[in-house]
């Protein structure tokens, strides 16, 4: 456990360029300074490794690497996403706060491998504790000589600048956050173009999460093949999970793809007590529901949990015992979408605020005998029909609760009231 | 309207993007004079800003009402922004919600009539494993209770 992005969690400031080092961190920067690595040979260690984009998208790293126009001649950037807001995700908030050189490090190495000499990471604006520490890595680096231009004297230059945001969940999306970069509204962009050929200030950029960015100097100083070792096939490497909700002692675990859900949620204290498993929301609040049969047989990887009905998203597992009341759970969840839909598409737009309002009225004691349809109609018109993920994850959830606990949404509409709670 | 020292400190931010992209610092800009001016954004701080950086105003009235941490009326000293999405729900952030309403005399948006306080029901602040949740300033304050909310609040000034 904790052998990758969390390395240094235990050890004296987690966070500084001493204990950094003393872990091995930066070898391979210094390694490429020396011309000891050649881009080719670092896609090839990625590919190997497995490693697929942390965010939710779950890209191969690697592969989106190779997608860069790297001898074109004009400016290339790599952006990092650390602007974390999906619900139940808080990750990259420790990563930042406790090894922030690693995400550095892995940003310098894609700099390096794309050949983009600038870069910025986009810290979500109410991250400030994160961001100080990233600022004083930063900080560290550029007094150590290892960001910069002409790097020891090498022919790579390497500058990074955090960018903060500035509340808007949307803005996690890799377009909008290019936008919110150029100083907008930060309203997706249609694709194509990528932005590996149109991108930041409409010049080649790759975008890839915090972790993801985190997990590359480790995969080249041990090599692809002890990464993708450590997981499963199809899943390569370990990966944060963050386990919240009716746990007892809910924390970010970075283990082995591959591991149980019961494995996970037993390091996590297990349910609170007294209480049973009711359902898990096992990859950040986009990503459906399941019952506590399907979770409790479910492994901890991409197709694990694709098989149990659900995806990996950002690794966020959320935990509802026997207390949760499914309606009011959904309820909530469906205001996020409606608040954070950034008005672009009318599907989501509207399409949100219906969901938001009819969950509401059925919360009111308002609900209607065809209330379940409507819904079930509203996410069908959401999904697929927008620029963006954000209209899917808006619709997933209320499919997946109405499916999985459909009778409790009967029984709220039929009698006013909880079936949960009374 | 904008001060120099704030000033200063757009330039820092300024300083980090393409010599022909000084609007990329606009959402930090706005926060630096927001800070100044009670916490609040007048059109009047919108339109300083916007001449400083050299935008039309309506783009920067356009990021300053697309972004939530951008107020547009008068606000507390002390913004308390708590969480209330599923995490920390799940772990009685609406029960705590109602507490600190009760405790300050005001609803979720009003401010206190001394002006120190207000609150504000906020989504997903990405600190989900120590919900229940919220934030003052710069500073998290993470496995909220009664008691503990009691004191963060008591020691506000």
């Amino acid at each position: 456990m904790n052998e990758v992005c969390f390395k240094t969690l235990d050890q004296k400031d987690p966070w500084s360029l001493k204990t950094y080092e003393a872990n091995g961190g930066y070898s391979v920067w210094r390694k490429i300074l020396k011309g000891e690595f050649t881009p080719e040979q670092i896609i090839d260690e990625l590919k190997t490794s497995g490693l697929r984009g942390r965010g939710g998208a779950g890209f191969p790293t690697g592969l989106k690497w190779s997608f860069m126009p790297r001898n074109a001649d004009m400016q290339k950037y790599v952006v990092c996403n650390s602007d974390e807001g999906e619900p139940g995700t808080c990750k990259d908030r420790d990563i930042l706060r406790y090894n922030p050189h690693s995400v550095i490090e892995g940003m310098a190495i894609g700099g390096f491998v794309m050949n983009a000499t600038k870069g910025y990471n986009y810290i979500r604006g109410e991250f400030m504790e994160p961001f100080y520490r990233f600022e004083g890595a930063l900080k560290e680096a550029y007094a150590e000589g290892l960001l910069g231009e002409n790097l020891y004297d090498s022919s790579v230059s390497f500058d990074l600048y955090t960018h903060l945001g500035a509340g808007a969940y949307i803005c996690g999306e890799e377009t909008a956050l290019l936008e919110s970069l150029e100083g907008k509204k930060g309203q997706p962009r249609f694709k194509p173009p990528f932005p590996a050929n149109v991108g930041l200030f409409g010049m080649p950029t790759t975008i890839n999460n915090t972790e993801s960015f985190a997990s590359v100097p480790d995969i080249l100083a041990k090599g692809g093949q002890w990464f993708a070792d450590i997981g499963v096939e199809n899943s390569g490497g370990c990966k944060l999970f963050s386990v919240t909700g009716h746990v007892n002692e809910p924390a970010n675990f970075e283990v082995p793809m591959g591991t149980s859900f019961k494995d996970l949620l037993e390091m996590a204290g297990g349910v609170r007590e007294g209480h049973t498993l009711k359902a898990v929301i096992p990859g950040g609040s986009s990503t459906p529901v399941l019952t506590a049969e399907a979770a409790m047989a479910m492994t901890m990887d991409y197709d694990g949990i694709e098989k149990a009905g659900s995806m990996l998203g950002a690794g966020s597992v959320i935990i509802m015992d026997d207390s949760t009341c499914m309606v009011e759970t959904l309820t909530r969840l469906a205001h996020f979408y409606y608040d954070e839909s950034c008005g672009q598409c009318t599907p989501c737009r509207e399409g949100t605020g219906w969901l938001y309002r009819v969950l509401k009225r059925i919360m009111d004691g308002n609900g209607k005998a065809d209330d379940i349809d409507l819904l079930m109609g509203v996410q069908d018109k959401i999904m697929g029909n927008t620029i963006c993920a954000l209209g899917d994850a808006a619709a997933m959830p209320v499919e997946s609760f109405l499916r999985n606990f459909r009778k409790e949404f009967e029984y709220y509409i039929e009698h006013g009231k909880s079936m949960v709670k009374g | 309207m904008i001060s120099t020292t704030a000033k200063k400190q757009i330039d820092n931010w300024i300083a980090k993007y393409p010599t022909d992209r000084k609007s990329s610092a606009v959402m930090e800009a706005l926060k630096i004079v927001q800070a100044e001016n009670e916490n609040s954004l007048t059109p009047e701080a919108i339109q300083a800003v916007a001449d400083y950086l050299d935008m039309p105003g309506i783009s920067v009235a356009e990021v300053a009402t697309f972004y939530e941490n951008y107020n547009h009326r008068p606000v507390g000293k002390h913004t308390i922004r708590f969480c209330h999405n599923i995490s920390c729900m799940l772990n009685g952030s609406d029960d705590l919600i109602a507490h600190l309403e009760k405790k300050l005399g005001v609803k979720t948006g009003e401010v206190t009539k001394d002006g120190l306080i207000n609150v504000k029901k906020v989504e997903c602040l990405g600190a989900c494993v120590g919900a229940p949740m919220f934030q003052i300033g710069d500073q998290y304050y993470e496995n909220l209770t009664a008691d503990k909310i009691d004191e963060i609040v008591d020691g506000l000034k």
